[in-house]
């Protein structure tokens, strides 16, 4: 069983790689403090849930050229057959676990684009995820992508959150952070009053700013007494249906998160980014079936998700972005798995897509000098679009400059 | 600074949190002597020793094994799991040689090998005693003994990797997390590296492993600008001899034992010229607590869960292995809410450390924690804080959990529960001022 472990795992990997000490601190908000906001949303606004695969997903495997004779021929026992994939197209396929992103490709709901990456891909999960999480390839700061936005737009935590206990650096700003949004069934011993709690927090002058932190933590409590009376259970934490990964993080149940996510959705609440994952895509050997089971749960939660969101008119609004810190090796190592790659795939998938296929296929005769898929389309393309279709807000404010978006995959 | 807040900052730091009788006696010894008898011999008062697995129960079934005897072979395996989690955790509590046991831990979460994974108590344990054996000394000894550890193994799958075609995990931890740290090699020395590490298999029976001569490349590599026909041993020699790896671990040793702020390049040049090749891991620890910097890092780290309750076990009287079974349970338990199990960190990067640790959510749990552990508190430690008069048991509560002082925030929370002792403890336990060191 993996016990309780989630984002927390992977990011700020213990501070190995220094990546982002959150710059703004980040706050725990009970479920009510957004359902509070219920109605609030402005009716013209959409809505993003982005999916954080932790551990490297195989794209090669995700999405399957398998008509290529070079990925047949790189990875004999890994490779998937013409006949059992889920075909898209005369050369690509889906993963056969993916049954659900299949139905919705043939809607037209879903879009994928190819070989996204960025310049000098790191292979280190930490460094790698970092960069997704700050978008920021050179040198990965203390802020991420969403988190400046939201200081763009007022910083109001509400607006951007994660249902896990830590906050993903994605949603960190300099100067504001998106929420963490508990909790799992958590109480307060009957003795403590949440007042009496609530004044450990009262800040006071010279206090080293670690201790200051660990008291603010306690004014975030204010009215947490409150949450588990309305707060809708969900399982605390799942068993691990989830492979064998060596352990990168990302283990609480991904429907779980999915769930909270639509009843977010459907009251209307005022968020409108909200952040989930699915770890333990970090397997090396023996990955052909577990990586088949974790696509399966990817494919199942986000399926159910959204087929419940066509169900509304608010759900319509919502488009899930899905991607992972690296792709694998195309050819396979020894043991039947692959080691840690470069460009991956990305989907979107939702009403306000364009379903297709975009960006260039991977070139498996042009790799670069690792063995890897070189990257054909940045990855901040694809933020610069969300931001602007689905955010409406400057890409280039938010990216450093950058402004190339891909047209028209988004309504 | 006063001589009992300097030894106190020391005791905090190279134990799992002192007893007021432990900064009575660092106080009058002083602090030279305390510095000594933290770095010196080991101390007698072992606390329990390593329990005895002599192989994995399920592993070693033969072939031909019944159903009922897989069975209980799994039903084994699950007992000892407890079991090795268990004795830690008690150990920890009751060892003399606090030191020793912190740094068993500091490496515990360094290579951060998980029993989810590697699916084995025994090898756990046959890893964990690696750290005993090896990891105060030489660290060249310790690395070589780990890329043969079978735990480390199968975590990282090196058990697969082979001439045939590399597996590259162990080798790009080995360079990125465990000696050299992001950026000191390339892609190809990962991939050379690899290379070097073929051939291991593991019995994961007896937990034995070996070089397999059919399965190694026995080729020329080029790693790190140095070519030759390196095998594990000779690739560990060529990481270790780089001017990168001894700065890697001193900031690894610093970060978790002295402060998570930036370190400043005199105090790194102390600890790398203290800690070269060949010396143990005494003479780093020594320039640890002696720099000047250290004396300055009071409240710069926040305590991990597993310090947290540790320290506060030691301080409230608690042994856990003298609770009964159903509060061992509720002790793991909480454990596990504040995300920290023995044996199982979360990833390959290890613990998380500083601001991960404070969110709401974790004092939430931390105070569910913090009212069980006062729950249990000797009776002796409840009556000691009785005896003291209302208007004094703040004070008398700072000096049992080794607190500085309070702030007058926390003084004026407390003063409003001294009534109630044992709820007094846990708000002390749960005080922004406990929850750094």
């Amino acid at each position: 069983m993996m016990d309780l472990l989630t984002r927390r795992k992977f990011l700020i990997a213990s501070g190995v790689t220094g990546a982002a000490g959150l710059a703004a601190g980040a706050i725990t908000l009970p479920l009510k403090e957004i359902m509070g906001t219920a109605g609030e949303i402005p009716p013209e606004a959409r809505i993003l849930v982005i999916v954080t695969l932790y551990g490297g997903n195989d794209g090669l495997n995700t999405v399957i050229p398998f008509a290529d004779p070079a990925y047949q021929k790189a990875r004999p026992e890994l490779a998937y057959k013409a006949n059992e994939v889920l075909k898209l197209d005369e050369t690509t396929g889906l993963n056969p676990a993916m049954k659900g992103f299949h139905r919705m490709f043939g809607e037209k709901r879903l879009a994928i684009v190819r070989s996204v990456g960025y310049p000098e891909a790191d292979r280190s999960h930490f460094r790698s995820m970092d960069i997704w999480h700050t978008a920021e390839p050179k040198n990965p700061g203390h802020t991420g992508w969403i988190g400046r936005w939201l200081d763009t737009v007022g910083g109001d935590p509400r607006l951007a959150i994660s249902f896990e206990p830590v906050l993903p650096p994605l949603l960190a700003g300099a100067r504001s952070a998106g929420a963490t949004v508990g909790s799992n069934g958590l109480r307060l011993p009957r003795s403590y009053n949440v007042k009496t709690l609530a004044a450990l927090g009262t800040a006071v002058d010279g206090e080293s700013p670690m201790q200051a932190r660990a008291a603010s933590c306690f004014r975030d409590l204010v009215g947490v007494d409150e949450l588990i009376k309305e707060a809708k259970e969900y399982a605390e934490e799942v068993k691990n249906e989830q492979g064998r990964g060596t352990g990168t993080g990302g283990q609480t149940a991904l429907d779980n998160q999915l769930n909270l996510v639509a009843q977010c959705v459907e009251a209307k609440v005022a968020t409108r980014v909200f952040s989930v994952s699915l770890g333990g895509f970090d397997t090396h050997a023996d990955e052909k079936q577990p990586h088949s089971a974790l696509l399966g749960i990817l494919d199942r939660g986000v399926t159910a998700f959204l087929d419940r969101m066509a169900k509304s008119e608010q759900g319509k609004k919502v488009v899930v972005a899905v991607y992972s810190e690296f792709g694998r090796r195309v050819k396979a190592n020894a043991s039947d798995g692959t080691d840690h790659g470069a460009a991956s795939d990305v989907f979107l998938v939702g009403q306000r897509v364009n379903g297709g296929l975009y960006g260039e296929p991977p070139n498996l005769t042009k790799l670069d000098g690792g063995g890897d898929i070189k990257y054909s389309t940045d990855f901040r393309t694809i933020y610069a679009s969300v931001l602007d279709r689905l955010l409406i807000a400057d890409p280039a404010q938010v990216l450093s400059g950058w402004a190339q978006s891909l047209d028209k995959m988004l309504k | 600074m006063a001589e009992r807040e300097k030894v106190a900052h020391l005791l905090r730091r190279a134990t799992f949190g002192p007893t007021a009788e432990e900064v009575d006696a660092a106080e009058s010894a002083g602090w030279e002597a305390t510095l000594s008898k933290v770095l010196g011999a080991s101390d007698p008062k072992l606390g329990p020793p390593v329990p005895s697995i002599t192989s994995d129960p399920i592993d070693s079934l033969p072939r031909e094994a019944t159903g009922e005897q897989r069975e209980a072979a799994g039903k084994l395996r699950e007992t000892q799991t407890q079991m090795i989690y268990e004795w830690w955790l008690d150990r920890l509590v009751a060892a003399g040689s606090q030191l020793e046991e912190k740094i068993v831990f500091f490496w515990h979460g360094h290579w951060a090998t998980s029993i989810e994974k590697v699916d084995s108590p025994h090898l756990m344990l046959l890893q964990h005693k690696i750290f005993r054996q090896y990891g105060q000394g030489d660290f060249s000894h310790f690395v070589k003994a780990m890329v043969r550890d079978a735990a480390l193994i199968l975590w990282l799958d090196n058990q697969k990797n082979s001439k045939r075609a590399p597996n590259e995990n162990l080798a790009r931890e080995l360079m990125e997390l465990f000696t050299l740290g992001i950026g000191n090699y390339t892609e190809d020395d990962v991939k050379a590296g690899a290379r070097a590490l073929t051939g291991w298999t593991v019995d994961r029976g007896t937990g034995k492993t070996r070089l397999d001569s059919s399965r190694y490349d026995g080729g020329d590599k080029t790693i790190l600008g140095q070519t030759g026909k390196f095998d594990a041993d000779g690739f560990v020699d060529v990481l270790l001899n780089r001017p990168a790896s001894p700065r890697f671990i001193a900031k690894r040793i610093w970060y978790r034992f002295a402060s998570g702020e930036e370190m400043n390049e005199a105090t790194l040049h102390r600890l790398v010229s203290a800690y070269s090749l060949g010396k143990g891991l005494t003479t780093l620890m020594n320039a640890v607590f002696t720099d000047p910097a250290f004396l300055e890092s009071r409240g710069q780290l926040v305590k991990q869960p597993v310090e947290w309750a540790v320290g506060a076990m030691r301080q409230l009287g608690i042994k856990p292995s003298g609770l009964a079974e159903a509060d061992r349970r509720t002790l793991r338990e909480h454990l596990q809410g504040m995300q920290q199990t023995l044996f199982r960190p979360p990833s390959v990067g290890g613990w998380p450390s500083g601001v991960t640790w404070l969110t709401s959510h974790t004092s939430q749990v931390r105070l569910r924690a913090a009212d069980f552990l006062a729950g249990k508190a000797a009776s002796a430690t409840i009556s000691k804080l009785s005896a003291a008069p209302e208007q004094g048991r703040a004070d008398a509560l700072a000096r049992l959990l080794v607190v500085d002082a309070w702030t007058p925030r926390t003084r004026a929370v407390l003063n409003g529960a001294v009534k109630d002792v044992r709820k007094l403890l846990a708000l002390g336990l749960i005080s922004p001022e406990y929850s750094v060191q």
